[in-house]
């Protein structure tokens, strides 16, 4: 199915938002996730089951003031 | 200051983005004696940037204030507290909730319904706000323990530009910790907030975008000490006219 994933179309093999993580190659564990504008801990990303269109934000620490 | 049951010592917080390089933010940190430093969350690239940016930023033992930079709705800032919280271990969270695009002056309205949210789940806010009293008082009732009033625009250098409203504000909440946050350009600029009984000064692209940020941190450690100094030995009030410091009696005749 195809969802997007920080503003760019992907199309994904798995259902589970962790899976997906892993599919598209977010193997740092300095990420935080959410899913159509919502947050979804790291705790519950294994139970979280994606449907095509779905947005996913995936973001990490970064320079800021 | 004590902040949220935190005592800091050196009340200089320090923004984290434009340096350079890692290396001289590191530098900055470190000559600046300061304790906190401000953080962001951006989308991750592919190479994993932002796990070593992290470990560097971990290295310098700084705590950690996370912001919701670029945040122009509740929904939005709301979200981004919590990615943080998680992301950072950390219930400390700088509330930014923009409200026009150019002048970056928060969304006060969003700002407050944002802060009540956040801090019945558990959040500890430090609102970026505008000097305004009655938006402080509304921040409180929300469960904020601090504020953040802008001294100028986000990244403007232009200094205080309405210190009678950050005098005002002292006055009103006296026992409340009072950051500036945002539109410090010079040492002379922190200084002067601190003079005004402002408890600690939080800044960014005056210290990164100097020629010599890690002199320039330095340097505005010193006028932030400085000023806290001034502030606390209560200086004199101005006079109109001049008031000879010699004294007078005692003045010889010599014509």
């Amino acid at each position: 199915m195809q969802i997007t994933v920080n503003a760019q179309t992907h199309e994904i093999s798995t259902e589970t938002l962790d899976a997906a993580l892993a599919e598209l190659g977010f193997t740092s564990p300095a990420i935080a996730t959410a899913l159509n504008g919502q947050f979804v801990p790291a705790s519950a990303r294994e139970a979280t089951v994606l449907t095509a269109g779905d947005r996913l934000e995936v973001l990490a620490p970064m320079q800021g003031g | 200051m004590r902040i949220y049951d935190t005592d800091i010592s050196v009340p200089m917080f320090l923004g984290t983005a434009q340096y350079p390089s890692p290396a001289i933010l590191q530098q900055a940190i470190r000559a600046s004696g300061c304790e906190v430093v401000t953080v962001s969350l951006r989308r991750e690239t592919s190479d994993g940037t932002g796990a070593g940016f992290w470990d560097m930023l971990r290295e310098t033992g700084a705590r950690i204030l996370p912001n919701t930079a670029g945040c122009h709705s509740v929904q939005e800032a709301v979200t981004t507290a919590h990615m943080a919280r998680e992301l950072f271990a950390t219930d400390w969270i700088k509330l930014e909730v923009i409200g026009h695009a150019d002048t970056l002056q928060p969304d006060v309205f969003a700002l407050v319904e944002a802060a009540r949210i956040l801090t019945a789940d558990g959040f500890k806010v430090f609102p970026y706000t505008t000097d305004d009293l009655i938006v402080g008082e509304k921040l409180l009732e929300a469960g904020c323990q601090v504020l953040m009033p802008w001294g100028a625009p986000i990244g403007s250098g232009q200094g205080l530009r309405t210190p009678d409203a950050l005098r005002a504000m002292r006055a009103h909440f006296p026992g409340v910790p009072l950051i500036v946050d945002a539109g410090i350009g010079r040492p002379s600029d922190a200084a002067q907030a601190m003079e005004l009984g402002m408890d600690a000064i939080l800044l960014n692209t005056a210290v990164a975008k100097a020629g010599d940020p890690a002199g320039m941190a330095r340097a505005m450690a010193l006028a932030i000490e400085a000023g806290r100094m001034g502030f606390a030995a209560d200086p004199i009030d101005r006079r109109d006219m001049a008031v000879p410091s010699t004294p007078v009696l005692g003045l010889a005749e010599l014509l």
